[in-house]
C-alpha cells in the first residue's frame, strides 16, 4: 500500500480518451464486476488506487476501440485470472463455493425436521398401561396403580 | 455421550477448515500465465533510451523477469537478494522498471547496484498489465522456448530462491 500511495504521487494518470458519457456509464458497469487487485475487496470501480485507475483507463480503451463487454472481461481474466471477477464463475471448481452454502441449509433443515419429527412421535406415544389406568380412573375404579 | 459426538466432528472440520484458510495467503493470486507464452514486449531500455528490448531477443534461454522501480518500498528489500542472485551468474535477469521515472530509476540503481543484464522502461505501465502484476516487486521465470515457468509475486526472499527459484532454474536449464 505505501509503496503505491508513493506511486501515485509521481505517476501521471492517463487523460480519458472521450468525454462520452454512454461509454462511461459502460466503464462503471463493467468496472463493478471487476476487482481491484490492490484492494481485494474493492470493485475497480470503487477503488482509487493507482492501478485501478490504469486498469479503468484500459477498460474505457477498450471499450471505445470497439470491443465487447465480454472480451473486455476476457481480457482482464487472461491477464488476472478468475480472481479479478467480483463474482466468481460458476464452473467444476466452484461448486462448492456456490452450491454449499445451499447444502449446508437444506442438511441444517433437514436435521430440525427430523428432531422435531422425533420429539412429537416422543410425545404421542402414550403407554399402554397408562392409556388402561386413565380409563379405568374414568370409570370410576380406584387406582390401580396404587394398589399394586 | 453419543449425542455429542456429531456437533463435535462437525465443529472439528470448521476448524480444520478455518486453521488451513489463515494460513493462505490472500495476496498470493495463482497467475493465470504459468505454462503460457511470456506476452511479447518492445519498450526502450531504461539506460539506453535509444536501445529496445524485447523477450524474443532472450528467446532460447532461460531467464528471469524482475518488475521493480524506485518507489517501490519491497524492491529494496529484495535488492540484496537479488543482486546476490546476479551474482552468481545462473541465467540473465532483466529489469521491468514500472511506471517510474527514467532518472529516478537510473539513480536508484547507481546507488544500490544493479543485477539487471538490462532494464526495459515501462513508463505508463502497459506491459506491466500485460504480464498481470498488480504488487511490485514481482518476478517471472521464462524458459527456453518463452514460456514462463513460474511467478513469485512479493520480495524474493533467500529461502525463496533457494528452495523455489534454484531448483526450477536448474531444471529449466538442462531441459
Amino acid at each position: 500500500m505505501l509503496a503505491l500511495a508513493a506511486a501515485a504521487a509521481q505517476a501521471k494518470e492517463a487523460p480519458p480518451a472521450v468525454a462520452d458519457p454512454e461509454l462511461e456509464k459502460r466503464v462503471m458497469t463493467l468496472s463493478e464486476e471487476l476487482r481491484c487487485l490492490v484492494c481485494q475487496n474493492q470493485t475497480l470501480a470503487d477503488s482509487h488506487a493507482e492501478l485501478a485507475v490504469d486498469l479503468k483507463n484500459q477498460v474505457r480503451e477498450k471499450l471505445a476501440a470497439g470491443m465487447s463487454d465480454k472480451d473486455v472481461i476476457d481480457y482482464m481474466v487472461e491477464r488476472y485470472g478468475d480472481f479479478v471477477l467480483y463474482r466468481p464463475p460458476v464452473k467444476g471448481t466452484t461448486w462448492v463455493l456456490w452450491f454449499g452454502p445451499f447444502l449446508l441449509l437444506g442438511g441444517g433443515i433437514a436435521m430440525l425436521l427430523v428432531k422435531l419429527a422425533k420429539r412429537r412421535g416422543a410425545e404421542d406415544a402414550v403407554p399402554d398401561t397408562d392409556l388402561r389406568r386413565a380409563a379405568s380412573l374414568l370409570e370410576g375404579k380406584n387406582d390401580t396403580k396404587e394398589q399394586a | 455421550m453419543k449425542r455429542f459426538l456429531l456437533p463435535l466432528a462437525i465443529f472439528v472440520g470448521l476448524l480444520a477448515f478455518l486453521a488451513v484458510g489463515l494460513r493462505l495467503n490472500p495476496r498470493e493470486i495463482p497467475s493465470p500465465f504459468i505454462g503460457k507464452p511470456a506476452p511479447s514486449f518492445k519498450l526502450a531500455q531504461l539506460h539506453e533510451a535509444d536501445k529496445t528490448i524485447s523477450p524474443q531477443d532472450l528467446a532460447g534461454q532461460v531467464w528471469i523477469l524482475n518488475v521493480w522501480a524506485s518507489w517501490c518500498v519491497s524492491c529494496r528489500a529484495e535488492h540484496p537478494v537479488l543482486m546476490d542472485f546476479a551474482r552468481a551468474n545462473l541465467v540473465p535477469v532483466v529489469g521491468l522498471n514500472y511506471k517510474d521515472g527514467r532518472d529516478d530509476g537510473i539513480k536508484w540503481l547507481r546507488e544500490f547496484g544493479n543485477p539487471y543484464v538490462v532494464s526495459a522502461f515501462d513508463n505508463d505501465g502497459r506491459v506491466g498489465i500485460d504480464y498481470g502484476v498488480y504488487g511490485v516487486p514481482e518476478t517471472f521465470v521464462v524458459d527456453k522456448k518463452g514460456v514462463i515457468r513460474m511467478k513469485y509475486t512479493g520480495p524474493l526472499t533467500r529461502e525463496a530462491v533457494a528452495e523455489k527459484l534454484m531448483p526450477l532454474i536448474k531444471e529449466l536449464k538442462s531441459a
